[in-house]
């Protein structure tokens, strides 16, 4: 087995029928393990079915997923952002730093979505400009932007956020649908049609599919990988503003391990780690999932580390599993 | 010869340490003494060591980032055992840890090699898991120094020729390293199946058991680091060298390894990895808030990727092709 075999792919004679395909797809997988999950919570906890903890439960997901649906486009297309955790806790630090100089809640929604465009501009720049593996970037941006981030806040913690800044993170805007929620309704919506319905979606596909057969058809590769960083930035930015006015203070680790679990999410959702493939609608059910799962172990009163290792065995589980499956049916046959 | 040495990765590393130190030595003349230097050196241990590792691993084309988790388990594992059981002798804990350690290193070896599992994904999900298991076994509490046997903490203080034993295992580290890499078939795989996968596969080289090698020496060395990390300190929980993957990461990128894989050299680990120690030690001594050092390393890694690509620009291709698969 070399690593080289596994970008190989068999394009099969005859497709299967569309009904079929969609019944055996990983997204209805993954709907019934959210139906499972669901299932087994509502007898596990007497608490779990209730409209107010299922709009709680939310909030467990709703950021995440925010940067998660950027993050699917951008690992369809070959690339990753490990960063987006770091731009979160500079662009709340900025935010914060912006309240004590007296600033209102428009500047802070510039400030927060600014640093999230600027920092996704770093990546982009160092990764399509000067051609280099997008890993070891953000790996570096990563460790750059929270350093700078702790260089401002040190060992302290910025509060005091004007009040109407509130909603964004503790706000509803019907019953008990928050507007993170709908926020997060809305994304999914956006970026689905963006990757499944234009003609940039396609162009994302091909580049993750062949790289090279992509900028000879035409596609200006750099500057839709600029594009996704600018995106994904821009979405960690958003998400900074969420979780910020949620929590209503910036502290040095807000946001730690967050990159983690939003690659998680999507490699849950089915995007290929290498590339190529994936959906967002299955992304907004790993996020389901994900949601779930850290809920109804929370109800159990699980501590939340416990919960990391729940989290880091799902992303290898969900990877491995298939593997494992195919390799014993191609013996089998 | 001489003209290709001072073009290498290591005569510019090694040219600017000394510039780094020169420049310390303007505002702080005291760093420069022997006595603290050996101070840095021995400071700056560890990283060595996992270093090297990391660099085994690189070079094979993937990436560990359960390094720092698997320090902390294995360390974790000595201090309860030396807490539980003082009489084990410290030959038997050092046994253990390398062996704890190789195995949750062969486990992320046998997800890549028998399961196609991108490195990436595989050492970001065991990070966790190894964290977690710290938390279950321990119950997240601290093992602290009055629950060590005294020679337990003194183990890597011990001083032999003027050095502490922590620094003669980096030393130790470094040149079986020399050794491996230049004397014998498994290190010359590492660097085969990194250059060109293909290729190695027919001159009979098993690429997925070479990664599999690779990820396993790289554990065996974090539990040893393990163990040492938790004694020098005299204390283990559950969050210690927390991040310390990315400063191990960091040192290879800034000592040349090249994350494409198939270009590395061991000066080039122990350099990258004095590089980053120096600078640790440095800037508390120069009055620069230690909460610089994130952004520092931030920044070093980026400078050393920029002049990595270009150094080896003649590949560029190839780059990029790994660089699609790395990720």
């Amino acid at each position: 087995m070399t690593d080289t075999a596994a970008t190989e792919r068999h394009i099969p004679d005859r497709l299967s029928r569309p009904g079929v395909r969609l019944l055996r797809s990983w997204e209805a997988l993954l709907l019934i393990v959210a139906v499972l999950i669901f299932t087994a919570n509502s007898f596990a906890s007497p608490y779990f079915l209730d409209a107010w903890n299922l709009s709680d439960a939310t909030f467990n997901f709703t950021e995440k997923a925010m940067i998660g649906f950027a993050m699917a486009l951008l690992i369809v297309s070959g690339e990753i952002d490990l960063s987006v955790a770091a731009i979160i806790a500079l662009a709340s630090t900025a935010m914060g730093a912006a309240v004590q100089a007296g600033a209102g809640t428009p500047e802070l929604l510039a400030i927060g979505l600014g640093v999230g465009l600027l920092c996704g501009t770093f990546n982009a720049v160092f990764v399509t400009v000067l051609g280099l593996p997008s890993i070891v970037v953000t790996i570096g941006t990563m460790s750059l932007f929270r350093g700078l981030s702790s260089i401002v806040l040190g060992d302290q913690a910025y509060g005091g956020y004007p009040a109407d800044f509130a909603w964004f993170g503790q706000g509803y805007v019907w019953w008990v649908f928050s507007v993170e929620l709908v926020l997060f309704a809305l994304l999914a919506v956006g970026f689905g049609a963006l990757l499944h319905l234009t003609n940039f979606g396609r162009a994302v596909y091909a580049i993750g599919n062949n790289q090279t057969a992509a900028l000879f058809s035409g596609i200006r590769v750099r500057r839709v990988k600029f594009l996704l960083f600018l995106m994904t930035g821009l979405m960690s930015g958003l998400a900074a503003i969420c979780l910020t006015s949620r929590l209503g203070s910036t502290r040095p680790t807000i946001a730690l391990g967050w990159e983690l679990e939003v690659v998680t999410m999507v490699v849950l959702g089915g995007v290929n780690i290498l590339g190529g493939s994936g959906t967002i609608p299955g992304v907004v059910i790993a996020a389901f999932v994900m949601g779930l799962v850290t809920f109804g172990l929370g109800l159990l009163n699980v501590p939340g580390i416990v919960m990391q290792v729940f989290i880091g065995l799902l992303l290898i589980g969900v990877i491995a599993l298939p593997r494992l499956w195919s390799r014993i049916g191609a013996r089998r046959r | 010869m001489l003209t290709r040495f001072l073009k290498s990765r290591e005569a510019i590393l090694t040219g600017v340490l000394l510039a780094l130190l020169a420049l310390i030595a303007i505002r702080a003349p005291e760093f420069v003494a022997p006595g603290n230097l050996a101070n840095v050196l021995n400071d700056s241990a560890p990283l060595i060591i996992l270093a090297l590792g990391q660099m085994a691993v690189i070079v094979t084309r993937c990436i560990d980032l359960s390094v720092a988790a698997n320090l902390a388990l294995c360390g974790m594992v000595a201090a309860m055992l030396n807490a539980a059981l003082p009489g084990v002798p410290i030959i038997a804990i050092l046994l253990l840890v390398v062996v704890l350690g190789a195995a949750l290193g062969s486990i992320n070896g046998l997800l890549v090699w028998k399961l196609d599992i991108p490195p990436i994904v595989v050492t970001l999900g065991t990070m966790t898991i190894f964290r977690g298991v710290i938390f279950l076994i321990s119950k997240g509490q601290w093992v602290n120094a009055h629950e060590m046997s005294a020679v337990f903490k003194a183990f890597p203080r011990a001083q032999i020729l003027g050095l502490p034993v922590l620094t003669w295992c980096a030393i130790l580290t470094a040149g079986a390293f020399l050794l491996l890499i230049s004397r014998t078939p498994l290190g010359r795989a590492f660097f085969a199946t990194g250059g060109n996968p293909r290729a190695a596969v027919y001159a009979g080289i098993n690429t997925g058991r070479t990664q599999f090698a690779a990820f396993t020496l790289s554990g065996a060395l974090a539990g040893l680091t393990g163990y040492l990390w938790v004694s020098r300190y005299a204390v283990a929980y559950v969050d210690i060298a927390s991040g310390f993957e990315l400063d191990v990461v960091a040192a290879c990128v800034i000592g040349g390894v090249s994350i494409a894989g198939g270009i590395g050299s061991v000066g080039g680990a122990v350099l990258g990895a004095l590089f980053l120690g120096t600078i640790k030690n440095a800037l508390p001594v120069v009055n620069i808030s230690p909460f610089w050092q994130m952004a520092i390393s931030g920044s070093a890694i980026l400078i050393a990727v920029a002049f990595n690509a270009r150094a080896n620009r003649r590949q560029g291709r190839v780059i990029l092709k790994s660089a699609e698969h790395a990720a």
